[in-house]
């Protein structure tokens, strides 16, 4: 058996650097055949959004994402795992949310992305607050496609 | 010994509750997360509309997510949130 890295977990204001990710994650484990990355980011439109403010749970929130990742890590016999959410005031097309994996063949690596993103999604204490060019704040309500794609994993 | 449960409130329930933090008395241990929310809601108008009006509301205990039928115990860091809307 390989020996897998531990998962990298981070909650940050900051902006990830994408390629530096992805070359850790495509480095990081020898037989390493694949990697996978899903990145998301604020949605603009033509209904005046301008920016989304993510607040979350700290300690909680590093406590969800390591267990997500490790159960994806097993569940996928992952060789690597990144899980990064950003938090904060983020402009439309800012970057909010890096999941990569690394794997030995690309199914494991593709599932595991689809697996962490769908999870994240409602599991993870994170809540985002719109706000629009003519000053309105609303909060954004939990979908219920959102919960349908978690659980299509258990 | 404290009997002391701190309660965090997160998101659009921060703002309807008007505080992100609290410190209430635990009236009896153990006792239910509902229990405790019932009589705390008979003390306190603004938590009874809030909780009223939000019924998809989630509950933490010590940083894991729980149910209304969990058990609080002095100590306990409790967390009642919307649905989650993170990635």
């Amino acid at each position: 058996m390989l020996h897998s890295p531990e998962p990298r977990v981070l909650v940050q204001e900051d902006l990830f650097d994408m390629g530096a990710e992805m070359t850790r994650l495509s480095t990081g484990a020898p037989g390493t055949g694949g990697i996978s990355v899903f990145m998301g980011q604020v949605r603009g439109g033509p209904d005046g959004l301008e920016s989304l403010t993510l607040e979350h749970y700290p300690g909680m929130t590093e406590k969800v994402l390591t267990d997500l990742a490790a159960s994806a890590m097993e569940r996928f016999s992952l060789l690597g795992c990144t899980l990064i959410h950003r938090v904060g005031t983020l402009a439309v097309g800012a970057p909010i949310v890096f999941v990569g994996t690394a794997s030995a063949h690309r199914a494991e690596a593709l599932a595991g992305t689809h697996f962490l993103i769908d999870r994240l999604k409602t599991g993870a204490p994170f809540w985002k607050c719109e706000q629009y060019q003519d000053g309105r704040r609303v909060w954004v309500e939990a979908r219920d496609a959102d919960d349908k794609a978690a659980a299509s994993w258990d | 010994m404290t009997q002391d449960v701190t309660i965090f409130y997160f998101a659009a329930l921060r703002e309807q509750m008007g505080r992100e933090r609290e410190a209430v008395s635990l009236p009896a241990s153990p006792m239910t997360v509902d229990a405790l929310i019932q009589g705390l809601r008979r003390q306190d108008s603004v938590m009874d509309e809030v909780f009223a009006a939000s019924p998809r509301l989630r509950v933490a205990i010590n940083q894991t997510l729980a149910t209304f039928q969990d058990t609080v115990k002095p100590g306990d860091e409790l967390a009642f949130f919307p649905p989650m809307t993170g990635g």
